[in-house]
């Protein structure tokens, strides 16, 4: 939104103007230091998922590239798995794969969720009474179980896939987030006034109720993203994953299949692992973060 | 409890398996027409073959009788399912699916319960503490270290404490919940065996879920301090410990024990993997088998049972909580 509000002015006035919403951004990142470190961790991430393609060569993560189960040295800082292929090199090909699991199914669900969200929140009557039950049976219903099922029908999942076949269960957290909070913020005066200004149900949703919501719907976004990434890994780790492709969850599989815990083989499941808790940690931050941003009260009580 | 607040928990309850059970019927009908041909031709592919092939093909064909019409096959599915009566495993023919879970369900909800029991009280605790203005310093150096745990899957962890406890200082064993050759008997020896067994696959769950529960407690404990009656049990001089358990604990629960309605579903999926990373003999440890040998009946009973555990978990929760929270009285609206 600064961008917004800074582009119209000229390049004199540009320049004291950007830099003190420079200074309130800090500011503000010193006030809610749990968001400003969970985008650190994300963005550390994401960059080292971009970079480090054109730094690492593919050709190590195929099966025989090196010899097996080498504790790590400095040819190859993780070492390498008992199919001889480079855990750094793994690591580094697995973790945009999936973050992009979690990307797609955590978008995904989000539209689902908060279109359900709105719907449930905001209509009164049989369309949302509907609504809620059918949210409340799926929120009963532990998504991971049936995603196994419908996953073990789908036997050659793709990452794509899977991704799709998450989000289709993902969004009842969502859902009951985001309707809550509407439900909340229809009893505020500006619906009604609005109402009474002859908007409709749809106008109200887009054009009051969704600007006031956008800090809930990135909280959202994030939980969802988060939810979907822990869905995958499970899937994963009972072996209804993407056979062929290394995400970190696949990682964890074959390490898993080959008893590398027992074998000592430490590199092999503690290095997408810790990947995998950074990322948790880092969407949890956020997640809490945007929570403060939006609801600054949380901050005297917390 | 009024009859009509029964009726409506039961009703959903109900509701909620119907739709597992149906889900479980469309599924695999939607993915390809005929559920056993499809089954079978998976398995050749994967190049795998249980001797007597035709004999199980035989039974399921007779069973799920798929030259009847699509309602009738749905109602005398329906009909079989109500009855736990899933049919022969295909990997384990012909051993009967009904009971190849009752064998490993005990397993599964002791493990579950220990564990989210000693969770639930632990971090409601310590969550309480951390609200509470009067408590101890040392409390506060808690929430640094739970909270990432909880972040972390249970199954995840659960690799760190077999590596760190188990494979490097050998204080605990590497996985199943009882020693090779053990005798399976009710006698105290075997009793602290399955004991000592269960310890890291239930601190693997505990770690991660205690953080959980700590958070939201100190939350709910944060907004009770400023209420009237906090104000009110102070001025009446009662003893700071009647307050906290009696005033500010009692009221922070209530919110709580929905909670543990609400997350029981999680819980449940992620112990299942936490089965497998440590060959524990539940539900998750035949689910895993299930699914290498791609048995897709038995994946479906798994799946059926444990989503109806869930439900009556959640179902048992419901109907005890107007007793927890005098307050709720459940109208009709």
């Amino acid at each position: 939104m600064s961008a917004a509000n800074a582009a119209p002015a000229t390049t004199e006035s540009r320049s004291p103007e950007t830099w003190s919403r420079r200074r309130e951004w800090i500011s503000y990142g010193r006030r809610n230091p749990t968001l400003v470190a969970g985008l650190t961790i994300i963005t550390v991430i994401v960059v080292f998922g971009l970079l480090a393609p054109f730094i690492i060569d593919q050709d190590a993560t195929r099966t025989t590239a090196f010899s097996k189960d080498l504790s790590p040295s400095l040819d190859h800082p993780l070492g390498t798995d008992s199919f001889g292929r480079d855990m750094l090199a793994l690591i580094v090909v697995g973790t945009p794969q999936t973050v992009k699991i979690g990307l797609i199914a955590g978008f995904m669900a989000l539209i689902i969720g908060s279109a359900l969200g709105f719907i449930q929140g905001f209509y009164r009557g049989p369309i949302g009474t509907s609504v809620r039950g059918i949210t409340d049976i799926t929120l009963t219903i532990p998504a991971l179980l049936i995603l196994i099922t419908v996953a073990s029908q789908v036997r050659q999942v793709t990452v794509e896939s899977m991704a799709i076949i998450i989000a289709l269960l993902a969004w009842p957290g969502t859902t009951r987030a985001i309707g809550s909070q509407v439900l909340s913020m229809r009893e505020r005066a500006f619906v009604p006034i609005a109402r009474f200004n002859g908007m409709s149900g749809p106008e109200i949703i887009f054009k009051e109720l969704m600007p006031n919501m956008l800090p809930y719907l990135g909280a959202s976004f994030v939980a969802a993203v988060s939810t979907a990434i822990l869905f995958a890994i499970g899937l994963e780790v009972l072996g209804l994953g993407p056979q062929t492709t290394n995400t970190l969850g696949m990682t964890i599989y074959w390490s898993q299949l080959h008893s590398a815990v027992i074998r000592g083989l430490w590199w092999w499941w503690l290095s997408p692992m810790v990947v995998i808790v950074l990322l948790f940690i880092g969407l949890f931050l956020i997640s809490h973060g945007l929570d403060e941003l939006a609801n600054p009260r949380l901050r005297r009580r917390v | 409890m009024s009859l009509g607040y029964l009726l409506r928990r039961v009703g959903m309850f109900l509701l909620v398996v119907w739709v597992a059970a149906s889900i479980n019927f469309v599924i695999p009908r939607l993915a390809r027409g005929d559920p056993i041909q499809a089954q079978f031709a998976q398995l050749e592919t994967l190049g795998i073959r249980t001797s007597g092939m035709d004999q199980v093909v035989a039974a399921y064909k007779k069973r799920l009788g798929l030259d009847r019409p699509m309602v009738e096959q749905y109602f005398s599915y329906l009909w079989n399912v109500a009855r736990f009566d899933f049919g022969p495993s295909i990997s384990y023919f012909p051993a009967d699916i009904g009971r190849l879970i009752a064998q490993r369900l005990p397993w599964t909800i002791g493990l579950l319960t220990a564990s989210t029991v000693i969770a639930f009280v632990v971090g409601n605790l310590l969550g309480a503490l951390l609200g509470w203005p009067g408590s101890s310093r040392w409390v506060k150096w808690l929430v640094p270290i739970l909270m990432p745990l909880s972040a972390i899957p249970y199954y995840l962890l659960g690799l760190i404490l077999i590596f760190t406890f188990a494979f490097t200082l050998n204080l605990f064993p590497l996985g199943s919940a009882y020693s090779t050759g053990a005798k399976i008997e009710l006698a105290p020896e075997f009793a602290f065996d399955v004991l000592y067994h269960s310890i890291l696959p239930a601190l693997s769950i505990v770690l991660s879920v205690t953080g959980f529960w700590m958070l939201g407690m100190r939350g709910m404990m944060v907004t009770n301090m400023g209420e009237d009656y906090m104000i009110m049990a102070e001025a009446k001089g009662l003893s700071p410990l009647r307050i906290f358990l009696r005033y500010a604990m009692r009221n922070a629960m209530l919110p709580q024990v929905t909670g543990l309605a609400l997350t029981f579903g999680g819980i449940i999926a992620g112990s299942v993997l936490v089965e497998v990373i440590f060959d524990y003999p539940g539900m998750g440890w035949i689910l895993w088998r299930a699914i290498r040998n791609t048995d897709y009946f038995l994946i479906q009973g798994i799946v059926f049972v444990l989503v109806v555990s869930v439900a009556l978990a959640m179902l048992v929760l419901d109907l005890i909580y107007p007793f927890v929270d005098r307050r709720i009285v459940y109208v009709r609206r």
